[in-house]
């Protein structure tokens, strides 16, 4: 079998086997529920105790702050909804970002179906929020602004300590989906005035179902969940101990080896950055240039259409996701490579590299000269390309 | 999601390439979408399609649909290509995922849309072809019309 290259790692990680290890014992030895009153149950309570601490400490938060969830399209769900209605007496209006993920978008769809007005803020080229838009944007009846911490796309960090200065002078709430930014760069949801977060195990080499909300104390967010006393009455439904077990031990590891694996993650991505832009023409950076997630590569091949391109990588054993429509299953492109400014075209052809922390020098040789053969291989069959050299000539 | 002989097609595309002073080119949808099919024909004077030749600029369904046309109208007469449809071109390639029918129904008229060039070249008119309805730049127009 040939060797598998991972290098879709914004789409999910790896489980690291220690995380399993941490795991395995709450399936079969620690199966006890939490909510029991029996010794066997108090083993899965303390477990579920020490990562929601783990977790807490990593966000400079307090343990009674993190709220688990059956991961990020929940805490995301949860966020907005609750928010929009315990503050519905306050205002209607909604201020977010036209590059959210859709756990995001899709659900300010469903709150402006009831009564909810939203705007959704351009970008600039490079994906940052605008400051200046975000102020104009306030109105007295503005009651939430959710910005995600970095982008899943183009991996653009906003500039969230700002948004969230702006939020706390005019005393609006503030979301942030941080579930790419979680594990990659450090966060403190005091310092950015963050009021509630929303983060997913499996993106940091944890388990998948699992992920959390954070919210500020003093929040009144209605319950998500109904039926039980889990998570302080705010989700009910019994824990997803050996998940939880997981996530922690996850976050833990992920806190660790924080600078080492970012460095060594930013360093092998703009030795792909400089190879692919180098070696390959008519090819151009998605993304901010420096101020991006480490992990985060996303280019646009010209003339070439992205689904193409990654079945061709596929059959060389390389994991990897474009923005092209082909691939979403419907006619439009990535809406955040359309929100930087690409003209249709250019984002179909758009691929995402996304590192991990066992990505390696030799992979990443690899995968340029792969790229670099496959794309001249489709151009030479692209109508474009064929047009545009004629055109040159 | 693809089957074998997509895959197939798709790895190893026929008649891949251009045909110097084609008797027939057609090019139809449009890089907004993100398919581009082209098709050359190189058709003898007994309306023979002797050559066919394909760029596309798509997905995996894409390029194997322009493929797997060539090969049927390869050696054809061009009043039996006129009849070559998309679901032959679909049912040749052992069936598309529903998403991707629109693909065939491309591959479809990119021979239409050669045979019409080839047609209009010679003063011909061929029985049962209509001018084909999509071309390059329709998109675009459309939607500059839009602003």
């Amino acid at each position: 079998m040939k060797k598998l290259i991972y290098l879709d790692n914004a789409a999910t990680t790896r489980t690291a086997p220690e995380v399993v290890e941490a795991m395995v014992p709450y399936f079969s030895e620690y199966y006890g529920n939490p909510s029991s009153v029996y010794s066997l149950a108090g083993d899965s309570k303390k477990a579920i105790t020490k990562s929601r601490e783990t977790i807490a400490k990593a966000l400079g938060a307090k343990s009674n702050e993190i709220y688990f969830t059956a991961g990020g399209s929940e805490a995301d769900n949860w966020a907005l909804k609750a928010a929009a209605e315990a503050y519905a007496s306050k205002g209607n209006h909604i201020i977010t970002t036209k590059i959210e993920h859709h756990a995001i978008l899709h659900t300010c769809e469903y709150l402006e179906k009831r009564g909810f007005e939203v705007t959704y803020l351009n970008v600039d080229e490079n994906g940052v929020v605008r400051l200046e838009e975000l102020k104009k944007a306030i109105r007295p009846t503005t009651i939430l602004i959710s910005v995600m911490f970095a982008n899943n796309e183009i991996g653009t960090i906003e500039p969230i300590k700002e948004i969230g200065e702006i939020a706390k002078e005019h005393g609006i709430l503030f979301h942030t989906d941080a579930v790419q930014a979680f594990g990659q760069v450090p966060i403190s949801v005091d310092e950015y005035h963050i009021d509630m977060l929303s983060s997913s195990g499996h993106k940091l080499n944890g388990p998948k179902g699992i992920g959390f909300l954070y919210i500020r104390t003093g929040l009144k967010l209605r319950s998500f969940i109904h039926g039980g006393a889990q998570e302080r009455k705010r989700r009910a439904g019994t824990e997803n101990v050996p998940g939880i077990v997981g996530y922690g031990k996850a976050v833990e590891r992920a806190l660790d080896t924080l600078e080492s694996r970012t460095a060594k993650e930013r360093d092998l991505r703009d030795y792909l950055i400089r190879r692919v832009l180098a070696e390959v023409p008519f090819t151009r950076l998605n993304g901010h240039r420096t101020n991006r997630l480490p992990n985060n590569a996303n280019f646009s091949f010209q003339f070439v259409e992205g689904e193409s391109l990654l079945i061709m990588l596929d059959m060389e054993g390389i994991c990897a996701s474009s923005g092209s429509a082909c691939t979403s299953g419907s006619l439009d492109p990535s809406h955040v490579l359309l929100a930087i400014g690409l003209p249709h075209e250019i984002a179909h052809g758009s691929l995402r590299l996304t590192l991990g922390e066992e990505t390696t020098r030799e992979e990443i040789d690899f995968v340029v000269e792969t790229v670099k053969k496959i794309v001249q291989k489709l151009r030479d069959m692209s109508p474009l390309y064929e047009d545009f050299m004629k055109k040159g000539r | 999601m693809y089957s074998e002989k997509v895959m197939d097609h798709f790895q190893n595309p026929r008649n891949v390439g251009e045909i110097e002073n084609a008797s027939g080119v057609g090019t139809v949808g449009n890089a907004k979408c993100g398919d581009i099919m082209r098709i050359y024909l190189d058709i003898d004077e007994n309306e023979i399609i002797q050559d066919v030749k394909f760029k596309t600029f798509g997905c995996g369904a894409a390029v194997a649909t322009s493929s797997m046309a060539t090969e049927l109208v390869k050696g054809k007469s061009i009043y039996e290509a006129l009849k070559i449809t998309n679901k032959a071109v679909m049912e040749a390639l052992d069936g598309l995922p529903p998403v991707k029918v629109h693909c065939s129904l491309l591959a479809e008229e990119a021979i239409h849309a050669a045979l019409w060039d080839y047609a209009e070249k010679h003063g011909i008119r061929i029985e049962g072809l209509e001018k084909p309805k999509s071309d390059i730049h329709e998109g675009e127009e459309e939607e500059a019309e839009a602003y």
